[in-house]
Order: C-alpha cells, then sequence, then structure tokens
C-alpha cells in the first residue's frame, strides 16, 4: 500500500550524503560492518521510543475506548469503570506506557485486551506469512527486475521499449487488484493455485508454496516494475561511464564488460532504492493478506486498530519497526560490501 | 590574458517552468495525452459530484436489477446494490484526486524548504534535515498510517497528511543533492558577494534551477499517493460507505469477485490507467528537462559503423596505422553534423606522433574513430583507417574488439575516472592479461606485478590491491598505461594523457611513455593541446583546427618555420616557449563549432594574414617542403615573417 518513493530516480549515493548524520564520526568504529551496525542499531532505539509512543498518544486520543468495544453499549458506567481499571486503563497515559515500556524491555508486549493472548504469541503466529510474503516477493522482484532492467539497457529499440513498457505497466496496476484478478484468473478459472488461505512450512512445504504463489506474484509486480526501472537507468548510466569506454578501448570482454562492471557499478544504486522497496512492499503485504485471507500482521494491524488494543497496536509498532530496521541493516552491509569506496582499509 | 575576468550572472537558467520549457513538453504526444487525461479527470471531479448529488449518499439501487454486465442503460454495469457502476466511478474520481492533492501540498510544502535548506545552508542545518530524514526512512509507514486513521476514522485529510509526511524525506533528499551543485556554481557566489540575501538567492536562483526536478518527481509522488489512497480506501480505512471511491469499489467488487468477476474491472482499470498517466507524465517532464540524451547503446555499433569508404581498398604499405580522408558526423537536430573531415596522416612504428589543436577541433573525436568507440551516436562517414593490413573504419565489432587492447591500447585523460572504482587495480590488469595473452590467474597477477614495476612503482603489491579512489591522478594513469600494456600494444594511443595531472606529476608520465616507447618499440599517438608534450615527446605533428588538418609536420620544423597561421597562434601562445613574456598574445576570436563552419578556409576570419580570396574557395593541402604540408594559400607570408 505505502508505495515509497522508490520511483525516485536514485540519489546518487555519495560517501557523504550516507554519513553525514553520524554525529560520532571522531569516536571512529572503524570496521565499516561494524560502523553500520552500530548506527543502525543506535539508531533503532530513539525510534523503537518514539513509534511505540506515538501509537499510545494516538490510541489514546481514539474516540471510544477498549472497555467500550468490549462490553458494547449496554453496559453500566460502573462496568465500565471496572473494566477500565481491570485493564489498566484508568492510568493516566504516561503511566500506561511506563508499565508498557518496563515490560516491553524484558521482552513482554503484554496481552491483547480483547484475546488475553500475548501479544508476542500472538505476533509471533502471524510473522511468518508476512515475513514469506515479504521475502518471497523481494528475491521474485530482484531476480526478475534485475534481470529484466539489464536486458533493457542493453537492448536499445523496439525490445528495451517493450521491458519498459512491461515495467510501466506494472508499476502501474495496484496489488490488491492484480491480487483479485489472479485468483479470478488462476484460482476460479484454472484451478491451478488456492483462492485464498496459507498453509504452515511446517505442515506442507508444497502447500506453503502453492499458497504463496498468487499473493507473491500480486506484491511482485510493483517491485519487478520499479527494480527493472532503476537497474535500467542505473546501467544506462554507468554504461556511458568513462571507465566502460576506457574498459571498451582495452578489449576487455563484453561479457565481462556488462555483468561485472557495468552491473557491479549499477547494483550500487539499485541497492539503495532496494531498502525503500522492501519497506514500500512491507505496506503492500497488508493489501494482499486482505485479498488472500492471509492470516498475516496486515490483517492483525487492522484488526487490532479499528479496535483500540493498544497493547497489540504497540507490539505491532515494535515489530514493524525491528523489520524495517532490519532490511536498512541488510541493504546498508550489501553497500558496504559492494562499494569499497565506503570500505575503510 | 586578460586582465579580468568578468563575472558573468549566468542569471537563474530554468529547466523547468519556463515557456520554453513547456512548448518542449508539449511537442511531446504522449505528454499532451497524458495532460489531456488528467484535465478530463478535473473537469469529472468538479462536475461530477454536483451533477449527480444522489450517489454519495445512495445505499441501494435498483435491487432487481443488480449485477448487470454493461448495457446501454448502464454503461458499466451495476454493483451488488444495484447502483450504476459508471456514476460512482465518476463521483469517486473527487475522492480519489483530492487526497492525492492533499499528499503532494504536504510533501511539497515540507520537502522542498527543508532540502533547499539542507542544500543550500550545509552544515548543522544539513546534519539535523538530513539525520530526521534517515529516521522517517525507518518507519514503518503502513502501522502508522493505520494508526491515524484509527484515531481519525475515514479522515481523509489525516491519512494523506500522514503519508506526505512519510513520503518527504524522498523527495527532500532529492532536493537537498539537486541544490549541492548548484551552490558551488560561480554564478551562486557573486550573487552572494554582491550580498543579495539567502532567501533572495533561494528563490530566485537556486529553485527555479531544481524546479525540473521537483516537477518530476511531484508527477512520480503524486503516482504514489494515487496507489496509497486507493489502497487505503480498498481497505476501507479513508471514505466511510456508501459514498463511493476506486479502492472502496474493488474492495465491494472482491467481496464477490467468484460470483461477479466483472465488478473490479472498471474501478481497477481507472486506477491502472490514472496511474499510468502520472508515470507517463512525469518521463516526459524529465525528458524534456534533460533534453534527452540517451547514452550510446554499444550493441548497436556494429550496425552503425557500416561507412560508405570513398578511400582506396588496398592497404598502403610502409606506415603501422595510415588514416586516409577520415570523416566523422554526428546525428544533428535537421542533418548530421560533421565534426572531422577528410583527415590524413600516418604512424610509422615504434614513432611518436602528436595531434594538436585547441578545443573542439576534432583531435579526441579522430583518436576514438580508429578503435571504433566514438561518443554518443557518432559515425564514421567517409574514408579508411588501415592497420595491420585492415580498413578499421569498415570493420565489424568483433574485428574491432580483436584489435583493442591487444595490437592498438587506449588510455584516457581522465585517469581518475578510466578505471573501474569498484575492483582493485590489480585485477583489472590481471583481466586484460588474461584476455589478452591468456594467462592463468597465477601468472597474471605475476605478469601484473612486473607492469607494475615498469611503471615504477616500487611496491606493486601495495598498488595492486588498491582501489582506484585509493590512487593519485599521476598513480592512476600509470595504473591505466599499465593495463593499456597488458596486451603489449604496437600503438598507443593517449588522449589527453597528462591534461588533468599536476605538472610536475605530467614530467614522469610523459617521461614514462617516452621510456616505454624506446624500450617496446611502441608507437605512440598523443593528442594534446600543449606545446610542452610535442616538444618533449613526438617526432611527427599533425595540427587540426574546425574538423581538419592544417599542418603536418616533423617537430623540428614545426618549431622553426610553422607554415600555417594557426600553428603559428598556437605557438605565440603557448606559455612554455615564453617563459618571461609578461602577456601571451592570444589568437582572437574561438573554434566555430561543427556545423558553422565557414566557407573557404576555415581560419580565415581569426587569421592576421587573411585576404578576400581566403574565405572564397576550399583550401588544398600542399607541401611546401619534403614531409610538411600546409592547407594555406598564404604560407609565404608567413615564411617572410
Amino acid at each position: 500500500m505505502v508505495r515509497q518513493v522508490a520511483a525516485t530516480p536514485p540519489v546518487a549515493p555519495r560517501r557523504s550524503d550516507r554519513t553525514a548524520w553520524v554525529p560520532d564520526r571522531a569516536v571512529l568504529v572503524r570496521n565499516p560492518v561494524l560502523r553500520v551496525v552500530v548506527r543502525r542499531c543506535v539508531m533503532a532505539v530513539p525510534l523503537l521510543f518514539v513509534v511505540s509512543a506515538l501509537t499510545f498518544v494516538l490510541v489514546s486520543l481514539t474516540p471510544g475506548n477498549a472497555a467500550e468495544e468490549i462490553l458494547g453499549t449496554s453496559a453500566t458506567p460502573a462496568e465500565y469503570a471496572a473494566l477500565n481499571r481491570a485493564l489498566g486503563l484508568d492510568l493516566p497515559l504516561y503511566e500506561q506506557y511506563w508499565n508498557w515500556l518496563r515490560h516491553a524491555l524484558t521482552g513482554n508486549l503484554g496481552q491483547s485486551i480483547f484475546t488475553g493472548q500475548p501479544v508476542t504469541q500472538a505476533i509471533g503466529q502471524r510473522l511468518p506469512v508476512t515475513l514469506s510474503l515479504l521475502v518471497g516477493a523481494l528475491v521474485v522482484s530482484v531476480v526478475i527486475g534485475v534481470g529484466l532492467g539489464v536486458f533493457s539497457a542493453l537492448r536499445g529499440g523496439a525490445v528495451g521499449r517493450a521491458a519498459d513498457a512491461l515495467a510501466l505497466v506494472g508499476f502501474s496496476l495496484p496489488a490488491f487488484w492484480v491480487g483479485a484478478e489472479l485468483i479470478v484468473i488462476f484460482a476460479v478459472w484454472r484451478h491451478w493455485f488456492p483462492a485464498t488461505g496459507y498453509v504452515s512450512i511446517s505442515d506442507s512445504p508444497v502447500g506453503w508454496l502453492h499458497s504463496l504463489v498468487l499473493p507473491v506474484a500480486a506484491l511482485s509486480l510493483y517491485g519487478i516494475a520499479s527494480t527493472a526501472k532503476q537497474t535500467r537507468e542505473a546501467m544506462l548510466d554507468v554504461l556511458a561511464s568513462e571507465h566502460i569506454r576506457m574498459a571498451w578501448a582495452n578489449g576487455i570482454s563484453p561479457r565481462s564488460i556488462v555483468f561485472r562492471h557495468a552491473l557491479r557499478n549499477a547494483s550500487m544504486r539499485v541497492v539503495t532504492v532496494l531498502g525503500l522497496l522492501a519497506v514500500g512492499l512491507l505496506g503492500g503485504t497488508v493489501l494482499v493478506e486482505n485479498v488472500f485471507a492471509l492470516p498475516g500482521l496486515g490483517s492483525l494491524m487492522v484488526t487490532a486498530a479499528t479496535q483500540h488494543d493498544i497493547p497489540v497496536v504497540a507490539g505491532m509498532a515494535v515489530y514493524f519497526t525491528v523489520i524495517v530496521v532490519a532490511i536498512n541493516l541488510v541493504v546498508d552491509l550489501a553497500y558496504v560490501w559492494l562499494n569499497p569506496r565506503v570500505r575503510v582499509r | 590574458m586578460s586582465t579580468s575576468v568578468p563575472v558573468v550572472d549566468r542569471g537563474a537558467k530554468p529547466s523547468g517552468g519556463n515557456p520554453r520549457f513547456f512548448r518542449r513538453l508539449l511537442r511531446r504526444p504522449v505528454a499532451i495525452v497524458c495532460c489531456a487525461y488528467l484535465a478530463v479527470l478535473v473537469g469529472v471531479a468538479i462536475v461530477a459530484p454536483i451533477a449527480m448529488p444522489s450517489v454519495n449518499s445512495q445505499n441501494a439501487g435498483d435491487l432487481f436489477g443488480a449485477n448487470q454486465l454493461p448495457s446501454w442503460s448502464h454503461l458499466l454495469g451495476t454493483d451488488t446494490l444495484g447502483r450504476d457502476v459508471l456514476s460512482r466511478l465518476l463521483v469517486g474520481d473527487r475522492v480519489t484526486l483530492v487526497g492525492v492533492v492533499e499528499a503532494l501540498v504536504v510533501v511539497l510544502v515540507l520537502a522542498v524548504p527543508l532540502g533547499l535548506a539542507a542544500g543550500y545552508l550545509g552544515g548543522w542545518t544539513d546534519r539535523v534535515v538530513t539525520w530526521l530524514a534517515d529516521l522517517t526512512f525507518s518507519l514503518p509507514a503502513v502501522v502508522i498510517i493505520i494508526v491515524v486513521l484509527s484515531v481519525f476514522p475515514t479522515s481523509m485529510l489525516a491519512g494523506m497528511a500522514t503519508f506526505g509526511v512519510i513520503a518527504a524525506p524522498g523527495l527532500m533528499r532529492v532536493v537537498r543533492s539537486a541544490t549541492l551543485p548548484i551552490r558551488e556554481e560561480l554564478y551562486i557566489k557573486a550573487a552572494e558577494a554582491s550580498g543579495l540575501s539567502r532567501t533572495y538567492i533561494l528563490t530566485r536562483h537556486i529553485l527555479p534551477r531544481i524546479a525540473g526536478v521537483v516537477i518530476v518527481q511531484a508527477s512520480l509522488l503524486a503516482a504514489v499517493a494515487l496507489g496509497v489512497q486507493t489502497g487505503l480506501a480498498f481497505l476501507k480505512l479513508l471514505v466511510a460507505d456508501p459514498a463511493p471511491s476506486w479502492g472502496g469499489m474493488v474492495a465491494d467488487g472482491t467481496s464477490v469477485l467468484l460470483l461477479h468477476p466483472w465488478l473490479i474491472i472498471p474501478p481497477g482499470a481507472t486506477i491502472a490507467v490514472t496511474m499510468l498517466a502520472l508515470s507517463l507524465l512525469g518521463d516526459a517532464v524529465r525528458d524534456a528537462a534533460v533534453e534527452s540524451w540517451s547514452a550510446p547503446v554499444r550493441t548497436k555499433r556494429a550496425a552503425a559503423k557500416a561507412a560508405p569508404a570513398s578511400a582506396g581498398t588496398t592497404p598502403p604499405a610502409g606506415a603501422l596505422l595510415t588514416v586516409q580522408h577520415l570523416s566523422v558526423s554526428f546525428p544533428g537536430r535537421e542533418q548530421d553534423v560533421r565534426v572531422v573531415e577528410d583527415v590524413s596522416f600516418d604512424v610509422a612504428a615504434g614513432e611518436i606522433v602528436g595531434i594538436v589543436g585547441e578545443s573542439g577541433c576534432g583531435k579526441s573525436v579522430t583518436a576514438a574513430a580508429i578503435v571504433g568507440l566514438l561518443p554518443g551516436s557518432g559515425r564514421i562517414d567517409g574514408g579508411s583507417i588501415w592497420f595491420g593490413g585492415k580498413d578499421l573504419a569498415r570493420a565489424s565489432e568483433a574485428e574491432l574488439r580483436k584489435v583493442r587492447g591487444r595490437t592498438i591500447a587506449f588510455v584516457s585523460q581522465e585517469p581518475m575516472v578510466s578505471l573501474d572504482p569498484a575492483y582493485r587495480v590489480g585485477f583489472q590488469i590481471e583481466e586484460a592479461l588474461r584476455r589478452h595473452r591468456g594467462l592463468s590467474r597465477a601468472a597474471a597477477r605475476d605478469r601484473a606485478l612486473e607492469l607494475l614495476r615498469d611503471m615504477h612503482f616500487v611496491d606493486p603489491g601495495a598498488v595492486a590491491r588498491r582501489y582506484p579512489h585509493e590512487l593519485s591522478g599521476g598513480m592512476a594513469q600509470r595504473v591505466a598505461i599499465a593495463r593499456a600494456l597488458a596486451g603489449e600494444p604496437e600503438l598507443l594511443i593517449a588522449d589527453e594523457p597528462t591534461t588533468a595531472l599536476d605538472v610536475t606529476v605530467q614530467a614522469e608520465i610523459l617521461e614514462l611513455i617516452r621510456e616505454l616507447q624506446m624500450t617496446r618499440q611502441m608507437a605512440v599517438l598523443v593528442v594534446t593541446h600543449d606545446w610542452g608534450v610535442v616538444a618533449d615527446l613526438c617526432d611527427r605533428v599533425v595540427v587540426m583546427y574546425a574538423g581538419q588538418i592544417v599542418e603536418r609536420s616533423d617537430v623540428q620544423s614545426i618549431f622553426d618555420t610553422p607554415l600555417h597561421p594557426y600553428t603559428e597562434g598556437l605557438l605565440a601562445s603557448n606559455p612554455h616557449l615564453e617563459p618571461e613574456a609578461a602577456t601571451l598574445p592570444m589568437i582572437p576570436g574561438t573554434v566555430p563549432p561543427p556545423g558553422s563552419w565557414p566557407a573557404g578556409c576555415r581560419f580565415s576570419a581569426r587569421c592576421r594574414y587573411a585576404v578576400a580570396a581566403c574565405a572564397e574557395l576550399e583550401v588544398a593541402i600542399e607541401a611546401p617542403y619534403q614531409g610538411h604540408e600546409t592547407r594555406c594559400i598564404r604560407y609565404g607570408q608567413l615564411i617572410k615573417a
């Protein structure tokens, strides 16, 4: 859903850009891998704090409260008050938050107000679904998108334009609609894949794959399109650069020029936008889970938010933030691995 | 040299937002179609809810006529509650567009000023803004928007504004990195020096320059916002039933998907077409802003090279390289533009030949043409390049590949960017060795170290392990030469090999080239505008002006008695030869650009010997002395003078 700004032409990955904010450059962690890990982890702390606090404030602003949702409208005021007290909802907000935070630090994210299920458990059950979807879509996007982008950069003319058109169409079709159409075609018309539902990988790996094909396809279309576009532009830029011209002039083999010299340099730029893409796809999972009735985090999120189930919503915020931080960490590490210029010797 | 360099305020050079830009944009049919479509959408958004006021509150239509396929009375059919799909689609247009506009406004209001400030002011402002942006990038956008929407149920403004806040850092970064280079430009410095306020500079000088980028990003962001708006509407979080929205209509259709698959088609297609229009428009704006320059597609080169050759078909004897009547053209707006015309010269084995001239004379193009690597879509459209019994001007790409690096090697003027930044330099030399000499990995490694030692590196092993960015310019050039020599070429083409280097390093590189030429008996073709290089290095010289050769000679006689006024002028303005002169004489005027070469002698407008006859007829090349030729009818004047 949240198609992040992955469509922006890549911001030139300059060293200054990526390290400019680091306040402790002088304190120097010299190992670049360590530096990236430390930086992301240090950043995660205020993030988790801000996101969870924000969630508490926002949810508390909501008209109506959990007690009303649970008891309905027919209960007496005394019953509401009792339930509020039992749930700790009568305390001032900062105290509620402080209580939550104390427990969160020990790994206890509380219980759902509605089901009484521990939040970590509720999320843990659904996390594999969302992660399967996200990782599957990312892998498909990168493999097909990069392939398509390289192909279209090398073949100008009609073939290149066809690949571009494909990318443009993929970019324009909303994932939830593509999902619905895929169900019509591949589940209703041809009974190739199940229309809805999820099979756990521990129950049946084949069934798991089978249940993921359509959702991943629906989610990846956008990823393929944007990766292809980024790859194509990065490849064209690199192919026009002086070091590639000199590689041609000195008789380096075409295969090495394209797949070693051009692709390696282009991939640095593609990787920097993959982080944004992953965050965008994470948003997309909410929609796709809705279409395919997958029991993932997205559906939990939507229900919990509409029911004012503060512990669940706050727990979700923590998990999503950790996922995004992890994605960014992986992207940063990939970037360090690809680009010798950010490596300190 | 002129004493004062006038600071020219180039003024705002808008890349977007000016009438010329819009005219350029409207020349593109795609842009017109997209704009027209979007204009229709806006029109519908204004009119439809007024014309069909009941649709927004219509809970049910004709329940007996529900789920109809398209017909004359219901052009797009009816939904499960019997409501007309077309009118819901039209009325739903408004909420969709309003949502997109809300998000866009928030993004622009936040991103443009912050990005400008970060890019222009730098320092702490930059740090803080960039840090905030980084933080926002790590936010799980979905969670936040959904939470916000649970607080403000079905509030479009809240949802889309939140999206705007989260999306703003993306645009902010783009604005920032577009501003950074502009800040360094001379006219901005001049504006600062003349005491203009920062606000004035930002709004009058910098903002117009980045307007193009912002417009492109805005239209792409609009597409993204549309995706978000319809997605949230699909989750029924944004628009309260029964009011129609495109995303909501897809959701309604999805709930009866198995029975009535038609229902999701009209809203889905409308969303897709609108997204398509927005992204196509963004692309068109960008293309119009950068005046479509596309990188050359290398694989097409072979086809583009099939040149009509006018010269003979037998290889001339004697020289290693013989260029005959070479002409090179680039495709222009209306017709092809010649940049090199009728150039002939030869290079004997083991000889060093220089090509000299001002910028824009066609020297580098001539050098690039020899190895078939003309920039952009340039092509050889006449003449021949004989080398090793083959005409390279008509050789296929495959044949050229056998020549490049193996018998002709190339060194460029930008050593720092001529090596791949992602690989260790040792690896890059090894790669050439393995390709050209068929060496094993280990043998290539040893040979690479040897080559580096030949380049006078004291510790070749350490150099080989470095990346290009860890080398100085002079070191990088020596590495580039080492790679060029990997195939043991018979001819080394050096395109301004010292131009980008410090003066002290220049001498080292020249010394190295001379030494390599002596020890390896390798011929060198060196392109330069520096007479010092010619004097140091060359046996013979070719002087080029406006795409033509104007003089050809051995080094000694050209320094003694130049036979072309252009050569004479160049020599007179050479700082190496007149160390004590307080002011260097300069040739007035500039080289006429390709495509506007005058008839007759191309130098006549700048020549102090010119007479009326000079501008009348094409001047042929003459040889007053053995081995010393000139393209001048008045060379007699030079000898007298």
